[in-house]
């Protein structure tokens, strides 16, 4: 019973981390319909800044906030330079360009930093205030930082006119720009708001599973299942389809399957998803003209 | 004149392809071999995304399954190597129809998702301790090079197994390239254009869009089936780890700088997959791939129909 518990307090830790790249991938969507195979790359190219910060001795939460900031103004740039040229291409076109990013991420990532594995710091005491024998502190701390960032997200798109502005742009872009709202800017910002939560949840993995150009792949797939099972258009969804698949994923692999089938159980998943319930557990059904 | 030249072109490439392993070392040998099987996979990718407009970041599975079906046939069942081509082939079809079926509910980005999840999960799946007693786990499969079956000697050069094995791989990829020019030049080819560009109309017209996108599939995943296969005779070895993600990428990497929805194009893509990331590393040894991923960006932005669509540019302004 004690292991079991054990098992899904972790699986819920990790399920904090799946839901925030799950988040990156539901605000890129929400702005601009597109799925962002850099994601991951971008996320850990951002923890590396955080790490080089560290290094040179500043405090975390200072190179924490400087991390957030680049890594939105990266991000936005990125829209611009690389993806408005390519706005009204093809998916296919878009598809390659996000590919590219990829490559190019993860190899100055690692031309940069270099290749060997970094330990990164985490900024949370060792011993967790609540429940400490199921929780450390990181855990808590990142499933509490995940929190904050979805509500600021939640709160952004629903209560303020910018992401209203952002909503109106992703959802009917012809009308938006009739009625004075600036597409492409709002895209580019839904980027650079991608790109920040990205890091932040670059920063809560990096002390899990150490720092290396190679981190988040596998964690973008799960980033990808959790943004699917909840429904790519809903931030909601994709927290809770995050935490659902952390906790499955950790019973799974205790009790069922082994570690070994990780990646092969989210493949499963996310195609399973796409066929019986491509708009996910509370996503809304997606229509087309003809 | 046109036309006499272009009559006899083809005679003469394919002996200058016939010669080409006479005048060069063995290493060079290897690596054109690898630029034909590339060609043949990447011919397959193209089926399927240039002219049936599916995008797919995983045809490195493909790849993986025909590769290690031919070894495992091999070195487990004593079969001939060049008997476990087609069967490669067939497990591909196979594999590539049942993976079209999940495709036929996914658009763009979405199967472009879960291909891109399938590219992942592909060396953990070989690794797995289930099927260890097949692929030899993490350590692979080592196989041997078939041999020449006579003896043969060009310009004081031997006819080596590298030698013998590059011409069969060339009479094999002149025979799939015959077969898709002639496929997506008929009526089937014209059906799958149809089917990407107006998949409605297409279907009013009395397209069967299931049966034509599922077999558009497995006739995809079969040429990649087989080009794998290929390559593990080539490299006479297959690990879990020599299809990496990274390989599913290069493929569609070829694709976009060959030309989309060109047959020929494939060869340009192939050429480009095996030289350009060794010319990347002499430009930046710290950093070839990314000097891959600009020139990607770089073929996205200029050149969209890749090379072949730079030829016909420069062709048609004459």
């Amino acid at each position: 019973m004690d292991s079991l518990l054990q098992q899904i307090s972790a699986g819920l830790a990790n399920g904090g981390i799946y839901a925030a790249i799950g988040l990156a991938l539901v605000m890129i969507h929400q702005s601009t319909h597109h799925i962002n195979f850099a994601q991951g790359e971008m996320a850990t190219f951002s923890t590396f800044i955080a790490w080089a910060l560290i290094q040179q001795g500043v405090p975390y939460w200072i190179a924490f906030v400087i991390t957030v900031v680049v890594s939105f103004v990266i991000g936005v740039l990125i829209q611009r330079i690389f993806l408005k040229p390519v706005e009204k291409a093809p998916v296919l076109t878009n598809v390659i360009v996000f590919i590219g990013l990829l490559v190019i991420f993860n190899s100055v990532a690692g031309w940069i930093f270099d290749y060997t594995i970094k330990s990164f710091p985490s900024p949370f005491p060792l011993e967790g205030m609540f429940l400490p024998k199921y929780f450390s502190g990181h855990q808590i701390g990142s499933i509490a930082v995940t929190l904050v960032v979805l509500l600021a997200v939640f709160s952004f798109f629903r209560f303020t006119p910018l992401g209203l502005a952002m909503r109106a742009a992703a959802f009917n872009p012809e009308s938006a720009r009739l009625v004075g709202i600036k597409v492409s800017w709002m895209l580019a910002l839904g980027w650079g708001m991608a790109a920040l939560i990205g890091a932040v949840a670059g920063m809560m993995i990096a002390p899990v599973v150490f720092l290396d150009p190679n981190m988040m792949a596998g964690i973008l797939l799960y980033g990808f299942a959790a943004a699917l099972l909840g429904g790519i258009d809903n931030p909601w969804g994709a927290v809770l389809g995050g935490v659902i698949l952390g906790v499955l994923e950790n019973l799974l692999g205790a009790y069922v399957i082994g570690s070994d089938l990780k990646l092969t159980m989210a493949l499963v998943l996310i195609v399973t998803i796409l066929i019986f319930r491509p708009y996910g557990l509370f996503g809304k059904p997606i229509f087309s003209r003809v | 004149m046109q036309i006499t030249s272009k009559k006899l072109a083809y005679p003469l490439g394919l002996v200058l392809l016939i010669l080409l392993p006479f005048v060069v070392e063995d290493f060079r040998v290897s690596q054109f071999s690898q630029v034909l099987i590339y060609a043949i996979a990447i011919l397959g990718l193209n089926i399927l995304t240039g002219f049936g407009g599916q995008i797919s970041l995983g045809h490195g599975a493909f790849y993986a399954v025909g590769a290690y079906t031919s070894a495992i046939l091999i070195t487990q069942f004593d079969m001939s190597p060049y008997l476990t081509l087609p069967i490669a082939g067939l497990v591909c079809l196979v594999m590539g129809v049942l993976m079209g079926f999940p495709a036929l509910r996914l658009a763009g980005h979405y199967l472009a998702l879960a291909t891109f999840a399938l590219a992942i999960a592909t060396p953990q799946l070989l690794k797995h301790k289930a099927i260890e007693k097949w692929t030899g786990g993490v350590q692979g499969l080592i196989l041997d090079k078939p041999q020449s079956p006579f003896k043969l000697s060009l310009f004081g050069t031997e006819l080596s197994e590298d030698r013998w094995l590059y011409l069969v791989i060339l009479l094999i990829a002149i025979l799939l390239f015959w077969l898709a020019r002639n496929l997506l030049n008929g009526r089937i080819g014209r059906a799958i254009v149809a089917v990407r560009d107006q998949p409605v109309a297409a279907a009013a017209l009395g397209v069967n869009l299931t049966v034509l996108k599922t077999a558009t599939f497995g006739v995809s995943a079969a040429y990649t089936g087989i080009a794998g296969a290929l390559s593990a005779l080539a490299v006479s070895f297959v690990a879990p780890d020599s299809f990496p993600s990274f390989l599913s990428i290069s493929l569609l990497v070829g694709t976009v700088v060959g030309g989309l929805g060109s047959i020929y194009g494939a060869i340009f893509g192939a050429l480009f997959i095996q030289f350009v990331p060794n010319i990347a590393d002499q430009l930046s040894k710290s950093a070839p791939w990314a000097v891959y991923g600009a020139i990607l960006l770089a073929f996205a932005y200029a050149a969209p129909n890749g090379v072949m669509g730079i030829f016909k540019k420069i062709t048609k302004r004459r």
